[in-house]
């Protein structure tokens, strides 16, 4: 509809109008980014003086440090299981709300408040309660002595940061789900309960299949989400321990350069990585956007 | 087989009813058409039976079951939707076979009924396409073999075919009768196209505002209009309504500028005298040409237009401050504001109640009425 399109006849308002947005964009992203990249093939001296031009050795020395692979396996996991975590219980929620049991409106306007609490917060309320001596969940403890722990144990560790991850991630996730289930047409469900379909057969045939653009989309911006917004929670909550248990790739980033002052690595790295969340959003528009959508 | 009797049903969305009582039975077999405008609470009525809306009152019972608290599926009806309500990520035979499949039926037999069914419907060729890719008549084959292959006691048609252009439209009314004569399944089918109902029914059930205001057959509900509400309705046009009011001894009628018309004696025996509602139908009204003008035996009108049906026109008049249409089968080339001389045989004459709006009965039958009864 380029016929529609309300355009400006005098340029320079019109830049002076885009520039504030443009210049927030160039400070912020390209010019990091930048830098970044410069960073990522250079060496800074370590008494000071010009970067010196390394070529590919500072990724060469990423992908060869064991600790980089644990960090990515790591990632992975996360990634996966709160993006699963988080879907599900979305999903969950939301067939929940579009089913219209009483009280519907109440729980639609309470479930996206958690999206609005910032990523340290988060880290800091499920610190409290999944503190091992004080938290809510220290009963556990108290039945079967040692059983938790994310402090000492990484695998406990893992399971918070996912679970605080996931918690943050449902109200997003659920708004999106709502919104798909709502715009299936009322009309299918009657007709496949017509056709004589109970309730769990009619999500599983009818409602799920028809969900399947909505929860495509979600599963990469979730992915995304958890490879490059985590910073925070874990920050908070574990800080990439015990023994790099939670030495999520974005963490090793932040101590790679900012504690273990090596800019170089980090700056390697956060290529990789941002290399990784390009890809998974060409996957997004050049695939699954296609291959989903019914007529 | 499946008989349905519809009593005292009522429907609330929350304070406000939309069905005040409802009374009807449906024979086996039987083709009934619920006609009505927009909000007059016959979807409401077909999702009741069907199951897909609560009934806030009364019971409505399907071969002599009372069927209020029973899902869908054990109610035996299928249903046609106005948008089809085909699933867009299933093929057609997937469209067709799915409630087989809920049912548990074998894939091949599950195949060898949807061929057959998809074979009476015109769709052998499009079993492997989507809904997307069909044409709006194609669909709404798709959705009558969906409602076919259960074979149900009962169908329901929740104004299906008012998404299709009009040529389409009178083949798939065709169909659907044909369809009907063949599998001889109880009918319900909703609509608030008055033609459609006349072609279809073998009985009307003309709804407004959540009551009935009259059931029977086509011919009868067209012909003996109960209220002036059916009588508006059911005819192209309908009826003409004239504000008149009769006299002191009951024997003529004085229209609003003073024309009269004579009354029957003997079909309104004990009319009271004051103001009534004149229905005149368009097609028992008669153009004179020529010769002089009977002064109480017909009407003095103002020609406004003409409308082309090809089989005739519609002339546009005015009489006495109101709208009048007359069907004639000719061409008549009146000038805008001519005078036309009209005449009104005292047997066409029906006259409502000016309050209530419910006919005044009157003591003949015509002939095609007491045929049907």
């Amino acid at each position: 509809m380029t016929g529609k399109r309300v355009t400006f006849s005098n340029t320079w308002l019109a830049a002076l109008l885009i520039a504030p947005q443009l210049l927030l964009v160039f400070t912020f992203f390209y010019w990091p980014a930048g830098e970044a990249l410069y960073w990522s093939f250079t060496l800074e001296p370590p008494f000071g003086g010009e970067n010196q031009w390394v070529g590919w050795q500072n990724f060469k020395t990423v992908f060869e440090d064991p600790l980089y692979w644990n960090s990515v396996r790591i990632s992975v996991i996360f990634a996966l299981s709160s993006t699963a975590l988080a879907m599900g219980i979305a999903l969950i929620l939301a067939t929940f709300v579009d089913r219209q049991l009483p009280g519907y409106q109440a729980y639609r306007f309470m479930y996206f408040w958690p999206y609005a609490v910032a990523a340290p917060a988060v880290g800091l309320a499920f610190r409290f309660i999944f503190a091992p001596d004080a938290g809510f969940v220290s009963a556990l403890n108290q039945w079967y002595p040692g059983i938790w722990n994310p402090a000492r144990d990484g695998f406990d560790a893992v399971v918070l940061i996912t679970l605080a991850n996931a918690w943050s991630m449902v109200a997003y996730n659920f708004i999106f789900f709502l919104a798909g289930l709502q715009s299936i047409p009322r009309s299918l469900n009657e007709a496949a309960a017509m056709d004589g379909s109970g309730v769990l057969r009619r999500m599983a045939d009818i409602q799920f299949p028809l969900l399947a653009p909505t929860f495509f989309f979600l599963v990469v911006i979730n992915l995304t989400d958890s490879f490059v917004n985590s910073f925070g929670i874990v920050d908070i909550t574990t800080a990439g321990g015990p023994a790099r248990a939670t030495d999520l790739m974005v963490y090793k980033i932040y101590s790679d350069g900012f504690k273990g002052k090596d800019y170089s690595l980090a700056a390697a790295q956060s290529l990789v990585l941002m290399l990784l969340v390009i890809s998974l959003t060409f996957i997004q528009f050049r695939y699954v956007e296609r291959r989903v959508h019914y007529t | 087989m499946a008989r349905i009797d519809i009593s005292k049903v009522t429907k609330f969305y929350g304070k406000t009813q939309v069905v005040h009582g409802v009374d009807f039975t449906i024979e086996d077999g039987e083709f009934v058409v619920i006609l009505g405008p927009s909000g007059c609470g016959k979807s409401t009525l077909l999702r009741m039976i069907a199951g897909l809306e609560e009934i806030s009152g009364g019971t409505i019972s399907i071969a002599g079951e009372v069927v209020n608290d029973k899902e869908p599926r054990a109610r035996g009806c299928a249903m046609v939707f106005q948008n089809y309500a085909l699933y867009p990520h299933m093929s057609v035979a997937e469209n067709i076979g799915y409630g087989l499949k809920v049912a548990g039926v074998p894939s091949a037999e599950r195949l060898m009924r949807v061929r057959a069914v998809a074979k009476t419907v015109g769709l052998e060729e499009f079993l492997d396409r989507r809904p997307g890719q069909l044409s709006g008549g194609q669909r709404q084959r798709v959705a009558m073999a969906r409602a076919m292959i259960k074979e149900p006691k009962v169908f329901l048609f929740d104004e299906p075919l008012s998404n299709l252009d009009a040529k389409l439209r009178v083949q798939m009314r065709i169909e659907i009768r044909k369809l009907h004569q063949r599998l001889k399944a109880t009918s319900v089918f909703v609509t608030h196209d008055q033609v459609e109902a006349m072609t279809l029914a073998d009985r009307l059930v003309i709804m407004n505002k959540g009551i009935i205001e009259q059931i029977g057959a086509p011919k009868d509900v067209y012909d003996r209009p109960a209220s002036v509400f059916v009588a508006g309705f059911i005819g192209a046009p309908g009826l003409n309504l004239l504000p008149a009011t009769v006299s002191s001894d009951s024997h003529s009628l004085t229209l609003a500028d003073g024309q009269r018309l004579i009354i029957e004696p003997t079909r309104y025996p004990s009319l009271n005298p004051g103001p009534v509602t004149l229905g005149l139908r368009a097609e028992a009204l008669n153009i004179r040409q020529g010769g002089a003008f009977v002064p109480q035996g017909g009407l003095k009108a103002t020609f406004d237009f003409a409308e082309e049906l090809g089989v005739g026109q519609h002339i546009h008049a005015e009489v006495a401050g109101s709208p009048l249409v007359i069907h004639v089968d000719g061409r008549h080339p009146f000038a805008f504001g001519a005078g036309l001389n009209i005449d009104v045989s005292p047997r066409d004459m029906q006259l409502f109640d000016s309050v209530t709006g419910l006919r005044i009965t009157e003591t003949d039958v015509p002939t095609s009425v007491s045929a049907a009864a």
